[in-house]
């Protein structure tokens, strides 16, 4: 089978500024969906108590809710249906210390009239471990776009390094806007998430700047456009491949996985569309837009060869008027 | 054919290993080096534990005016207004100046890490900042110790118990049934166990009743609470021994056939409990836990040996984890939650199945996928790819690694990945073949040129990885663990594996059957 075959390269960027532009107002709407509704901080980052009860039929949601407003630690908890109609999670933003009785024991006694039902994970995180899981959460994104630049700027020219950071920075952004918009709450796996798009993201920009790098040097164009055009529709098949074998996993994941890596799966899906997106239309063209020049770089290329060949021939004539 | 080339014996042997290896963890078999399920996929408790260090050093202080009391009284050294200040000073007045060296030399001799400040016959005895420093280091350490002890002699499969960073301790115990039993270990890791003898100061006991802690203070006395009983006891503040001085405590039965708990003191204990009592006749000793007095009883004469019992209306079980946490020996300083994460035993059977399920979808969807669209070629990526899984697997049970749900999303993650490096390959042999190459002459070029970006693209998901794993807690360190075993992995499955696979069928590639070995319909441009 075989789908994609292009005699001619597409003419990606003919339409760069077009998606430019899409993008920045998709990263804009992100910005301010982050800054005005912020994010949904779930119990590893806000602190709080989380306790998920199974019951044997339909869980009698109102009379649980009553039941447990009777505690003033419950007053403003919530309680939702998770994943199936027997099932239910109670969320408060409370914590206590205390070990040998804590929320899940007393909610135990609680709803104790409510019906059958098994208690089947209780989460507490006090609010210094919260505070101290964002902090360490924020650190390791940093961490983690640092490390990738030092490594893509050593591999490749700086400029194809601040270029793939860039459109890390917008996938990550777009995905975080997703993430806000459908207030996906969001907790440490939520951040291995934003990690993982981090580096998948990367792979399919590193893949197309792969080729830009081979085209510069084998290619009879010059101009940076039309080569950009020839790798990526060169590299097309694979990026759609690679994209698709991932947002089917990532998807199965999503469906089947489980509520309690929804939050995972989904921020993921987001992280898949959009990285596959931004390695086509947004790496390559911030590489224009930076002002990589050909020209430049094949006159380096071709003098750093000529240095070397020089020194070649230099150890060779000292080598030999040694012997 | 050509024979065996280096690559796929390489690869031969990887799958060998992997499936060897893997073999214990698949078929949970008792022997061999396993992976262990984390607490989300078989249910079990993890908590975060702080530790409030300070209390430790008010009960050092305490043991310490219970020690100079002692020696005093042993050494006919007359004093008064022996009191501790604010829970960090221990003050007293000598009453014969004749007595102050001998008193400095005793405590010097008998108690270490203190300071002595000396102002006529009165003396402040406080600890040293390193000996403070000490004991809160002593009380952390000495909560782990604690703890485990507890935890093993519950009789908990594996339960782990480790320090982590400065002042918390880590306490992870898998394979708890119910709710309820949860509840009782989280008591009785959290049981002080602090043990106490204490005098009634029957001068004053009767006023009990209406004395409010501040003029009990001013006796250096304190007001203490029946546990059974709506009832106080005014008791000497300085005790007369503690838990630290006992050597065994066991369940027993009393007369009525209630459960009752026996302990046994060492030798110094024994003493101090057998002058005490000789001293004491006919007045009441307190049996005081953690703060509650559980009996009084009347001296009726001089107890030696040592042998004490409590008892206190305990059911079974509470005296059975009582019995536990006092012989584990008390906790220095008491802990908090600051982190508690359990699952029930029926959710991590849930959390295993679904995750399983995602992971055989997701194996077969991309399975399936290469085949269609790749052929021959397909499925030699898909051979590494099974080869890759079993790797994933034996690496992490030679380790002992812990799989949690997230390392299961990122095995399932792997697959996705995995196969990309195939994806590449195949494409560059498929473009090769466009322009004409011979078949080899495709496969090598292809493998030579798509290795560079492969590479690049795997290491800078590893620094990801790597920075996951080091800053992620728990679960998601699994995360980072299984993606990028997955990685390393799957350089040498679905790069030297699949190119040994390439070599070895050579010959049998025709270029005219391109359709079957490479998906593809091609002559060649030529």
């Amino acid at each position: 089978m075989e789908i994609f075959k292009y005699d001619k390269p597409i003419p990606f960027m003919r339409y760069a500024k077009r998606f430019g532009l899409l993008s920045i107002v998709l990263v804009l709407l992100s910005l301010g969906l982050i800054f005005t509704k912020g994010f949904n901080y779930g119990l590893d980052f806000a602190g709080g108590t989380l306790v998920q009860v199974h019951y044997d039929k339909k869980a009698p949601i109102d009379e649980i809710r009553k039941a447990i407003a009777k505690d003033k630690n419950y007053e403003n908890a919530s309680v939702t249906y998770f994943g199936n109609d027997n099932e239910i999670i109670i969320r408060t933003k409370n914590s206590s210390k205390s070990l040998g009785k804590d929320m899940g024991d007393t909610i135990r006694e609680l709803i104790k009239d409510t019906g059958n039902f098994e208690i089947r994970r209780v989460d507490m995180v006090g609010a210094k471990v919260g505070s101290e899981l964002r902090e360490k959460g924020i650190m390791s994104l940093v961490l983690a776009i640092l490390g990738i630049l030092i490594y893509v700027s050593f591999r490749f020219e700086w400029r194809f390094a601040v270029a793939s950071v860039l459109a890390l920075v917008h996938d990550v952004t777009i995905a975080m806007g997703a993430v806000v918009l459908f207030g996906i709450e969001v907790n440490l796996d939520t951040l291995a998430a934003l990690l993982t798009i981090l580096g998948y993201s990367l792979n399919d920009t590193i893949i197309v700047f792969d080729r830009i790098r081979e085209g510069i040097q084998i290619s009879k164009k010059s101009d940076l456009a039309e080569i950009i055009d020839e790798s990526v529709t060169q590299t097309l098949s694979r990026t759609t491949l690679t994209s698709l074998t991932t947002f089917f996993v990532v998807l199965t994941l999503f469906v089947f996985g489980g509520e309690i890596i929804r939050g995972f799966s989904f921020t993921l899906l987001v992280g898949v569309v959009v990285g596959t997106y931004s390695s086509i239309f947004v790496a390559s063209p911030i590489l224009m837009w930076l002002g990589f020049s050909v020209k430049e770089y094949r006159l380096k290329q071709a003098e750093k060869l000529k240095r070397e060949k020089e020194k070649e021939k230099m150890r060779a004539q000292y080598e030999s008027g040694t012997l | 054919m050509k024979t065996l080339n280096f690559r796929l014996i390489l690869f031969i042997f990887a799958l060998i290993f992997g499936v060897v290896f893997s073999i214990p963890s698949l078929t949970q078999s008792q022997s061999g080096k396993k992976i262990t399920l984390g607490l989300d996929l078989q249910g079990g408790l993890h908590m975060l534990l702080g530790i409030k260090t300070d209390v430790a050093i008010e009960s050092r202080i305490k043991s310490m005016a219970a020690s100079i009391k002692y020696l005093f009284d042993d050494e006919d050294i007359i004093f008064d207004n022996l009191r501790i200040e604010d829970g960090k000073r221990i003050t007293f007045e000598l009453l014969d100046s004749d007595d102050v060296p001998k008193a400095k030399a005793l405590l010097k001799k008998e108690l270490e890490g203190i300071k002595i400040e000396q102002n006529g016959l009165k003396f402040t005895v406080e600890m040293t900042p390193q000996e403070v420093a000490r004991t809160k280091k002593n009380a952390i350490s000495q909560a782990v110790d604690t703890i485990r002890t507890r935890l093993d002699a519950f009789g908990l499969a594996e339960p782990t118990v480790a320090k982590q960073g400065e002042d918390k301790i880590l306490v992870e115990v898998p394979g708890i049934k119910t709710q309820e039993d949860e509840q009782r270990i989280r008591e009785l890791i959290a049981r002080a166990a602090h043990l106490q003898l204490m005098a009634v100061d029957e001068d004053r006991n009767s006023r009990v009743e209406t004395m409010s802690p501040q003029e009990a203070r001013s006796y250096g006395d304190v007001i203490l609470e029946d546990v059974n009983h709506p009832r106080k006891y005014l008791l000497h503040g300085i005790q007369i021994l503690d838990g630290s001085m006992l050597t065994d405590a066991k369940v027993g039965f009393d007369q009525n056939n209630q459960p009752v708990i026996n302990f046994t003191l060492n030798g110094q204990g024994a003493k101090i409990f057998g002058d005490f009592t000789g001293k004491n006749v006919g007045k009441r000793m307190a049996v005081v836990l953690d703060n509650k007095v559980y009996s009084a009883p009347v001296i009726n004469e001089r107890i030696g040996g040592g042998r004490v019992q409590i008892s206190g209306n305990f059911k079974l079980d509470e005296a059975h984890d009582l019995a536990i946490a006092l012989r584990s020996g008390a906790l220095l300083a008491p802990v908090y939650v600051m982190e508690k994460r359990s699952v029930g035993p029926s959710l991590g059977a849930d959390n295993i199945k679904a995750s399983l399920m995602a992971l055989i979808l997701g194996f077969v969807l991309v399975v399936i996928f290469m085949v269609l669209y790749y052929g021959m070629a397909g499925l030699i990526a898909d051979i590494a790819l099974v080869g890759n899984l079993f790797l994933i697997l034996a690496i992490m049970s030679l380790f002992g690694a812990t799989l949690t749900l997230p390392g299961m999303a990122g095995i399932v993650l792997t697959v996705g990945m995995a196969v990309d490096a195939n994806v590449i390959i195949n494409e560059r042999i498929r473009e090769l073949l466009h322009e004409g190459k011979s078949v080899a002459k495709a496969i090598e070029e292809g493998y030579d040129k798509a290795f560079t970006a492969i590479l690049d693209a795997n290491v800078t998901t590893l620094i990801a990885a790597v920075v996951l794993w080091a800053y992620g807690t728990g679960p998601l360190k699994g995360f980072a663990l299984t993606m990028g075993i997955g990685i390393l992995a799957s350089m040498l499955t679905a790069i030297v594996g699949t190119h040994g696979i390439y070599q070895w069928l050579l010959p049998k590639i025709d270029r005219k059957r391109l359709g079957f070995w490479f998906g593809i319909k091609t002559e060649g441009k030529k």
